[in-house]
């Protein structure tokens, strides 16, 4: 079972490097780019089963440092 | 008096910080490796030292901060055991939530490596007391992630509760109300980014870290 965590930095919580990747598509002349976030995708191979619960706790005990770091997960 | 120091893989500040414990306890340091479940009995400092532990993966501190050795960190911490995290020490503390807030890329994205000027922030923890609330004082700090992140509500608290140890006298790395270290709510564990180990002798310039070393070994006594 595939399943996907992405995890981005809240909103509010400054992110440097999105600001310095919105930079270097303006320098590359795109327009029209309003803002930029980084984030981070995980991908899980888990068996098949596998609670949403246990995902989440995985989550939140270490794929996501929630005190910066919103996360979602998607069955891929 | 007995101090231990963390080694975690991709530790590499773990013998400066061994050596200031042993310079200022006069006892050998004991170096306990990450993979173990418990500490030396009768402990009375715990360091977590700096470096790039598990190569940063995943972020700063992360992997480190579950390492087996860390629960029995956290216990020793709520028994009131003196805990010093430097550097990556402090990014493994606010992973394991024995600090609050977290550690962040540098506002400016760049490796920031020099002698920094701190401000003390108060002088009233068992680390700070050998030095003057408000004093200014130069520490080096060598971080990539250094910018503390904490909500407007807990950084409040840190300050209204006396808890901001060192600021920033300049701009660094983009820290929340320029904060470069804190101690916990009850005082016996203190994370900060700069390195004070790497200033406690003349060879190195100054010695500006070496009265934290000192105040500890001393309110411990």
């Amino acid at each position: 079972m595939k399943t996907r965590v992405i995890v981005t930095l809240k909103p509010g919580v400054l992110d440097p490097q999105g600001k310095a990747v919105h930079h270097a598509l303006t320098g590359l002349g795109f327009g029209g780019v309003n803002d930029v976030r980084v984030g981070k995708i995980v991908e899980l191979d888990l068996a098949d089963g596998t609670e949403p619960a246990a995902i989440e706790d995985m989550c939140r005990k270490l794929l996501a440092n929630t005190v910066i770091e919103n996360f979602r997960i998607e069955q891929a | 008096m007995k101090a231990a120091v963390i080694v975690f893989p991709g530790s590499n500040c773990d013998r400066d910080l061994a050596v200031a414990f042993r310079d200022l306890t006069g006892h050998e340091t004991v170096m306990v490796w990450h993979g173990e479940t418990s500490l030396p009995e009768g402990l009375d400092i715990i360091g977590v030292p700096g470096g790039f532990s598990y190569g940063d993966y995943l972020r700063s501190g992360a992997m480190a901060a579950r390492s087996p050795i860390m629960r029995a960190v956290a216990d020793a911490a709520g028994k009131g055991i003196a805990v010093l995290g430097v550097c990556n020490g402090f990014q493994v503390l606010t992973e394991t939530g024995l600090l609050p807030g977290a550690l962040m890329r540098n506002a400016g994205l760049n490796f920031v490596c020099r002698d920094v000027d701190l401000t003390v922030g108060t002088s009233q923890t068992m680390f700070t007391s050998r030095y003057e609330d408000g004093e200014s004082i130069v520490i080096p700090v060598a971080h990539h992630d250094g910018n503390y992140f904490a909500d407007d509500a807990t950084l409040d608290r840190l300050e209204g509760e006396g808890r901001v140890a060192f600021r920033y006298a300049g701009a660094v790395n983009g820290s929340a109300r320029d904060i470069a270290g804190i101690v916990n709510d009850a005082g016996n564990v203190l994370g900060m980014m700069p390195h004070p180990e790497r200033m406690i002798e003349g060879a190195h310039g100054r010695t500006d870290g070496r009265r934290l070393f000192e105040g500890l070994v001393g309110a411990l006594s």
